[in-house]
């Protein structure tokens, strides 16, 4: 049985972001949108977490920040980037300390655009990294 | 006889030896040495008498007598001008009224009072006589490679070793001659020794802590000696005899308890209880072999020595319920008070006052059950509590100071010793090991004989204990594997009794049993003439052996997994800024900033400066409400 | 005791602690206005962390974890075969004492905070603990749960404040708000997961499945307080346990964390009065 597509635990970060994408992560955690269902939990805490969600573009103040929240995630674990600044630096792409999107600093596997990203849209890009969390969870079982 | 002399008096020698020899090496191997026969003599007299016991009359007894009187002289003397030197009056007055008092006694009033059995050698005698050899003699072999150190630590103090190794054979001499005497004369007179050994010893860097420090322990003790001597002219007045045998087998009546209230004051003077407590803490300044040795396994222990050989006459009579509750203020104050220390060698001193107080509860509760958990409390404690002190002492020159919030860095510098420090620890309060044991049967036993706010204070005392043990612990298990660099040696004098005292840790716990069935039954069916068990259930020590046994084989069966599971290592979580050193975090503007922990102390709750007036008063209060209803019962 | 017992304990027992949990999970959620998890969410949970990789910050401080199930099993099958009670409480606290080790062990700033915070609390509950054992003892004569569970009066009859008190504090076992200062079971807390911080994988996996077994210690000591000779007393103590259980997940959702001067102070002052008095009354009747 595929425990790890059951039980998505979830690490929150905040890069250069406005706020907007993380209000809408909390407004998943509500009565409406209730990510619980799917046994999601937001434990801001690497150690615990296999989806790493990151809102806001990457800055050079942040990259080893973000590098090392990455490093300190047990394996397998998928990165998602929320909203458009994550995926590709947004309206702040050009700005002098901007990096640019996610992408640049670790591999991200599902992109959600939006700006904000809608909640909605939030919950199918983790429901969709949850089938590459199990193709990688496949992958590293055959190499073992 | 020969034996029983050639013990007692073979320490006393060695001590005389010791003193003379200037020679710094030929010395500590005559220190060696001579602890070693001690221990030998111990095991050996423990041999022969085990099994039967002696009870005998001293041949020159007249002729003891009169050299006790003049050494009593001549100790009076120097007390006395002590006193006067320091402009400590008190002292000279305390001193002064017992040798007068004790002198008038002999010349005046002794006549026609014979004892019958000088010298007793019972199995209480053996267990304290095996407690205070063994761990005695380890603690001398210990002193000779602490004292070196010590002295090469600090160089300000005056180096008088001799002094300080004879006083401390002279001071084995006296605990012997307290636990074997059945004359109470004799008694008191290795009573007062131990009171002055102790003064020498705690005042022997004479810096004026230590000076202050000294005097009050024998201002405190002299006190205790007071109420001795009286108790011993009382009972020779009245009872026209001056046998300690012979005083416990009389029916707990009103008039009794005049003499044993007052024995109970010399005995929790000796111990430390509160209101008398403050020449224990303050006796820390002294090397710590000196704290080992008195606060472990010898002078506090000669207390509820005394306590568990009047046990019978205290239980539920009004001098034993006010014995049995000074024993609980001072085992929940001094758990409490214990949490706000961070100095290593406080926590003991704390931790000694709250388990002389246990111990003190359950001798003086005075049932069978009782009387087994204080006993077997007593050598758990002896054990532990010196291989904790001796270990704290040795850490304290390996990190240089003795602080617990310091010690996470003594498992890089010296991890055998940390570990042996947690044994320690361990022994002191997990379950499987001896004190908890012991304070379970407490339990059961105060419950049965109706102590229940004294149960209660139990309960909340364990849970200060556990706190503070645990903190400690915590600290030392908190920098494995940090990649330490300076690693240092201990001398093989500082190693050995270590070890030895861990592995005997160890060994206590597993042979309880054993203790129970040939030592403590038996002794308990004598003095009770009732058969005594063991008072836990056989399920129930097969369990407890089980999981003593889990402890020891666990960290064993670990090695495999270890060996085969090789992980990823990553830093620790520090929020991304971790700098990868584990030790620091990148604060504001990039800076490099250091993490510390500390423990926690709750000064506001249980800072030492406000509980200790109040427990004082407290247990103050108690002894004046012993006297209101010991005048009361006379009435 | 024989094997087939012991096994099954060993067994059973998180099975039940785990579904209680996913019960206890999904109340939670429709306290909240949620739906709520699956009922078998905890157990998806440890399956999947079994399935993770395992980090770790050196090579200590997941050995205190392992050998705090130990100790945690061992006082189930103390608790559970009828034996003395207060030797599983000790056995308890041993298995409590080397969890709080691990979190020191791994010298992580939450890690140890936790750790510190963990030890409070058991300062915090163990008074009152003892407490419940005594009062078993002076109502029923008896350490042993066997004895106690076959008395001709429930226990509860002599205790009731003991009981209440042991509920008050059975708050801090089951780590629930106001007393969940050490880990909480809700998202975030200000110590990031407290002591669990550093552990991952397996490692985390252990941790949760010592908790199911902690459950069902917390809930073995509320029944035996209704358990009697009667077989119907059993079914009324089941349903008292779930009552109690029913009640801390209310009082967790409905409360905020204490600071842990009030959760000391509170939980000492209500052993002071709930378990003293009813022990001095009963020992004067």
């Amino acid at each position: 049985m595929d425990g790890i597509k059951k039980s998505p635990w979830i690490l929150h970060y905040d890069g250069t972001s406005c706020n907007g994408c993380d209000i809408e992560v909390l407004a998943c955690l509500t009565p409406l949108y209730d990510v619980e269902r799917f046994g999601m939990i937001n434990t801001g805490n690497p150690k615990h977490a296999d989806v790493f969600l990151i809102t806001g573009s990457v800055n050079e103040q942040n990259i080893p920040v973000v590098k090392q929240l990455y490093e300190q995630m047990p394996d397998p674990k998928v990165v998602i980037a929320v909203g458009i600044c994550a995926t590709s630096g947004g309206i702040f792409a050009e700005c002098y300390n901007v990096a640019g999107g996610v992408d640049k600093v670790i591999p991200v596997d599902v992109y959600v655009p939006g700006c904000a990203a809608r909640p909605e849209s939030i919950i199918d890009g983790v429901v969709k990294g949850l089938e590459i969390l199990g193709e990688k969870k496949k992958k590293a079982g055959k190499k073992q | 006889m020969v034996a029983i002399t050639v013990f007692l008096l073979f320490p006393m020698v060695a001590a005389l030896a010791i003193f003379l020899v200037k020679h710094d090496a030929a010395r500590s191997m005559l220190v060696r040495i001579s602890a070693v026969i001690t221990a030998l003599l111990t095991l050996v007299v423990v041999g022969i008498f085990f099994k039967d016991g002696i009870r005998m009359a001293c041949p020159w007894e007249e002729e003891i007598d009169l050299i006790i009187v003049a050494v009593e002289v001549i100790i009076a003397a120097y007390i006395i001008t002590l006193g006067i030197r320091n402009k400590k009056y008190v002292i000279s007055i305390l001193s002064f009224l017992q040798t007068a008092a004790i002198l008038v006694f002999e010349f005046g009033f002794k006549e026609g009072i014979t004892v019958q059995t000088a010298i007793v050698f019972d199995k209480l005698t053996a267990i304290m006589a095996l407690v205070i050899g063994l761990v005695g003699s380890l603690i001398c072999i210990y002193a000779v490679g602490y004292m070196k150190d010590y002295h090469n630590h600090h160089k300000e103090y005056k180096e008088r070793k001799s002094f300080f190794f004879s006083i401390l054979f002279l001071f084995l001499s006296a605990m012997f001659g307290i636990v074997l005497s059945n004359n109470l004369v004799w008694m008191y007179f290795c009573w007062e020794i131990t009171t002055l050994c102790s003064f020498l010893l705690i005042g022997y860097t004479q810096t004026e802590e230590a000076k202050n420090n000294s005097l009050r322990a024998l201002l405190i003790n002299l006190g205790g000696g007071v109420a001795f001597a009286a108790a011993i002219i009382f009972i020779g007045m009245y009872y026209h005899t001056l046998e300690l045998s012979v005083l416990t087998q009389k029916n707990p009546d009103a008039v009794i308890m005049i003499p044993v209230f007052l024995l109970s004051i010399a005995a929790l003077t000796k111990s430390a209880q509160l209101p008398f407590s403050s020449w224990l803490l303050g006796a820390m300044v002294a090397p710590t072999p000196t704290s080992a040795l008195l606060h472990s396994a010898t002078m506090v222990k000669a207390g509820v020595y005394l306590i568990i050989r009047l046990a019978p006459l205290l239980g539920p009579t009004s001098v034993g319920r006010v014995v049995t509750f000074g024993g609980g203020v001072t085992f929940l104050a001094c758990s409490l008070m214990a949490i706000s220390q961070s100095d290593g060698k406080k926590i003991l001193a704390y931790s000694t006052l709250a388990n002389l107080g246990l111990i003190v509860i359950c001798a003086s509760a005075g049932t069978q059950e009782s009387l087994w958990a204080a006993i077997l409390l007593i050598i758990f404690h002896a054990v532990s509590k010196s291989l904790l002190f001796i270990s704290v002492g040795s850490a304290e020159h390996q990190i240089g100071n003795r602080n617990v919030e310091n010690m996470d860095l003594l498992m890089g510098v010296s991890s055998k010793l940390a570990f042996y420090m947690m044994i320690g620890i361990a022994g002191m309060f997990l379950a499987p090991f001896g004190m908890l044991v012991s304070k379970w049967v407490a339990m059961k036993a105060l419950i049965d004989s109706d102590n229940v706010i004294i149960v209660i204070i139990l309960a909340y005392g364990s849970a200060a204990t556990l706190f503070y043990w645990a903190k400690w612990m915590g600290k030392l298990v908190s920098k494995v594997n940090m990649g330490h660099k300076n690693h240092h040696e201990l001398s093989l004098d500082e190693e050995l009794p270590i070890t030895i005292l861990a592995v005997l840790v160890v060994i206590s716990c597993f042979t309880f049993p054993l203790v129970s069935r040939y030592a403590l039954e038996p002794y308990l069916t004598e003095v009770y003439k009732s058969t005594a068990l063991i008072p836990i259930e056989t399920s129930d020590i097969k369990l407890m052996l089980c999981m003593l046994s889990m402890l020891i084989l666990l960290p064993i069966s670990f090695i495999p997994i270890y060996k085969n599971d090789k992980r990823r290592k990553v830093p620790i979580y520090m929020a991304g800024e971790n700098t990868g050193d584990n030790q620091t975090f990148y604060g504001a503007m990039g800076v490099k900033q250091k993490v510390e922990m500390r423990n926690w102390y709750m000064e506001d709750f249980f800072g030492a400066h406000k509980l200790t007036f109040l427990s004082n008063a407290l247990c103050t209060a108690i002894l004046v409400v012993g006297v209101i209803l010991l005048i009361g019962g006379l009435a | 005791m024989n094997i087939v017992r012991i096994i099954a304990i060993i067994i059973f027992t998180p099975l039940v602690g785990g579904l209680i949990t996913g019960v206890d999970r999904i109340i939670s959620a429709r306290l909240q206005g949620r739906q709520g998890p699956p009922l078998l969410q905890p157990f998806y949970d440890v399956l999947k962390l079994t399935e993770k990789e395992s980090i770790e910050v050196n090579s200590m401080h997941r050995f205190f974890v392992y050998v705090s199930l130990v100790f945690v099993v061992f006082t189930t099958l103390i608790l559970l075969s009828g034996g003395d009670i207060l030797l599983a409480i000790f056995a308890l606290t041993l298995g409590s004492v080397f969890f709080v080790l691990g979190g020191y062990a791994s010298n992580s700033p939450y890690n140890t905070i936790g750790s510190e915070r963990e030890l409070l609390q058991i300062m915090s509950y163990e008074p009152m603990v003892l407490l419940t054992c005594i009062g078993l003892y002076y109502a029923e004569h008896s350490f042993f749960i066997r004895d106690i569970v076959s008395a001709e009066k429930p226990s509860i009859l002599y205790l009731p404040g003991v009981f209440i008190g042991l509920v008050f504090v059975l708050t801090f076992k089951l780590r629930k708000s106001p007393f969940d200062l050490s880990m909480s079971h809700h998202g975030h807390q200000e110590i990031v997961k407290g002591i669990t911080t550093e552990y991952s994988g397996k490692d985390l996996a252990v941790i949760e499945v010592t908790h199911w077994y902690e459950v069902i210690i917390s809930l073995t000591l509320v029944y035996v307080f209704f358990a009697t000779a009667a077989p119907i007393s059993h079914v009324f103590a089941v349903i008292a346990c779930l009552v109690v259980y029913l009640f801390e997940i209310i009082v967790d959702n409905g409360s905020a964390r204490v600071k842990w001067q009030q959760a000391l102070k509170s939980a000492w002052v209500v052993t002071a009065i709930m378990g003293t008095v009813n022990l001095l009354i009963l020992s004067y009747f």
